[in-house]
């Protein structure tokens, strides 16, 4: 095995075009897991953790540039108010060690169908930035993920950083699994109401081969929203809205039986995390107007 | 390949590491200092508990080339010369340790969360040590440790 270090995004991209075999190693908390049981066996791991550009961000034309090696745990404590929904999701994930190493590039290098960082980057229409040595471009995140851990990538290509609007409603996030921390999630769900172009983003994952967003639902309960004035009055939420905002989240999954939880539990617990999820997104939607 | 790196204040170097190798194996069976216990190679345990650059993470994790040149903070380097550490004399006192494998990592990971928060809620507590297991104590004496070093050492301040 070879072990490159580039000090610079150039070099890394150099790199990466000599080598697109390389596996990138970030925060190590999936790499390492493969190497360490003996399922992966990389002719060259790529360190990313010596380029300082990755570990910044800035915002850009009134979006967050999020490097693709910012910490979870900085996620939470630097952009907990600017990126509400993703802070909640890096909330869940692991442990203090996990999410002191653990990156959102790295979250979406591996597109693990149960990564946590997905339905809410989803939810809040996120664009991934990602370069080679032949130049960069931008990959909407809903058309990121095409497969069970494959991604849009080229084989030279890697991820720059993820550009998330600072959301002009609330945003919500839910997870389940055995326990609150260390789990992968058995479903998870993330929500963002955008009242200023009176849309919906709803998102699930770890309930279907990629993680993705659920179209009919967001059309609905943008539409239910729309018909009553409830973007304008604020008023109380209709529970059978809520419910069936949940029921066509559940439809948009296509879950499956495994060691962690069956299609049936997936797709019920997901219609419940919605549901709870719009109701609380609605009261915070709601307080926000009153000033609290 | 050569790696070099500051383990406890005292520079270190090591020869024939092979390139997939984590920071824990380094430390454990080419600097010697088994401290630090290899449990479940995949995080979930946090036995394996360092600061590296000053954060806490699983040494399981970290591939041993990415501590190049980093500082790393053991288990072994919180007791001074001649005392333990408040934090690992709260755990004896307690009767926080039965086994004692998870008991490197947690206090390392208490060590943590008691230089950042001072006196930490046991809400703050849970959280921050969910990534530590413990198959022996059920946790209750690790709460009273931890708030027996948080006082300690809030006195001492």
């Amino acid at each position: 095995m070879e072990f490159l270090q580039p000090s610079t995004w150039a070099e890394a991209l150099e790199a990466k075009a000599a080598h697109p075999d390389a596996v990138p190693i970030a925060g190590g908390t999936d790499v390492m897991v493969g190497i360490n049981f003996g399922h992966l066996r990389p002719a060259l791991l790529l360190d990313l953790t010596r380029v300082a550009d990755l570990r910044e961000w800035t915002t850009v034309a009134g979006a967050v540039r999020l490097g693709a090696g910012v910490s979870y745990a900085r996620v939470i404590t630097e952009l907990g108010d600017r990126l509400p929904g993703l802070a909640m999701a890096a909330r869940t994930i692991g442990s203090p060690q996990i999410r002191n190493r653990g990156t959102v590039g790295g979250n979406l290098a591996t597109a693990s169908p149960a990564g946590d960082a997905h339905p809410a980057l989803l939810a809040a229409d996120a664009v991934v930035e990602v370069a080679s040595v032949r130049g960069s471009r931008r990959i909407p995140v809903t058309d990121f993920y095409t497969g069970v851990k494959r991604s849009a990538m080229d084989a030279d290509e890697l991820i720059a950083a993820v550009h998330v609007t600072p959301p002009s409603g609330p945003q919500q996030y839910s997870k389940i699994g055995t326990r609150n921390a260390m789990v992968i999630a058995v479903a998870a769900f993330g929500l963002a109401l955008h009242p200023d172009r009176r849309t919906v983003g709803a998102a699930l994952g770890s309930a279907a081969p990629t993680p993705r967003r659920a179209p009919a639902a967001e059309e609905f309960l943008a539409g239910e929203l729309d018909a009553a004035g409830l973007w304008e009055s604020r008023a109380e939420l209709p529970a059978a809205t809520a419910r069936r905002f949940g029921e066509l989240v559940a439809a948009a999954s296509s879950p499956i039986d495994d060691v962690r939880g069956t299609a049936a539990y997936r797709r019920h617990a997901l219609s419940v995390m919605a549901r709870r999820a719009l109701t609380w997104a609605w009261t915070d939607y709601r307080d926000e107007s009153r000033g609290n | 390949m050569r790696l070099t790196c500051t383990v406890n204040g005292t520079e270190q170097q090591v020869d024939d590491v092979w390139e997939g190798e984590s920071l824990l194996y380094v430390l454990r069976e080419r600097m010697g200092l088994p401290g630090s216990k290899n449990a479940c190679e995949q995080g979930e345990c946090g036995s394996c508990t360092v600061y590296l650059d000053g954060l806490p993470v699983c040494a399981c994790l970290v591939a041993a080339g990415q501590a190049e040149g980093r500082q790393v903070g053991t288990v072994e380097g919180l007791a001074g010369a001649d005392a333990l550490h408040p934090v690992q004399q709260a755990f004896v006192d307690a009767g926080a340790v039965q086994c004692g494998f998870c008991t490197p990592g947690l206090l390392v990971a208490t060590h943590d969360l008691i230089t950042r928060t001072g006196r930490p809620s046991d809400a703050e507590t849970r959280e921050a040590l969910a990534g530590n297991l413990c198959r022996c104590t059920g946790y209750e004496k690790i709460l009273d440790a931890v708030r027996l070093a948080a006082d300690r050492m809030g006195a001492d301040r």
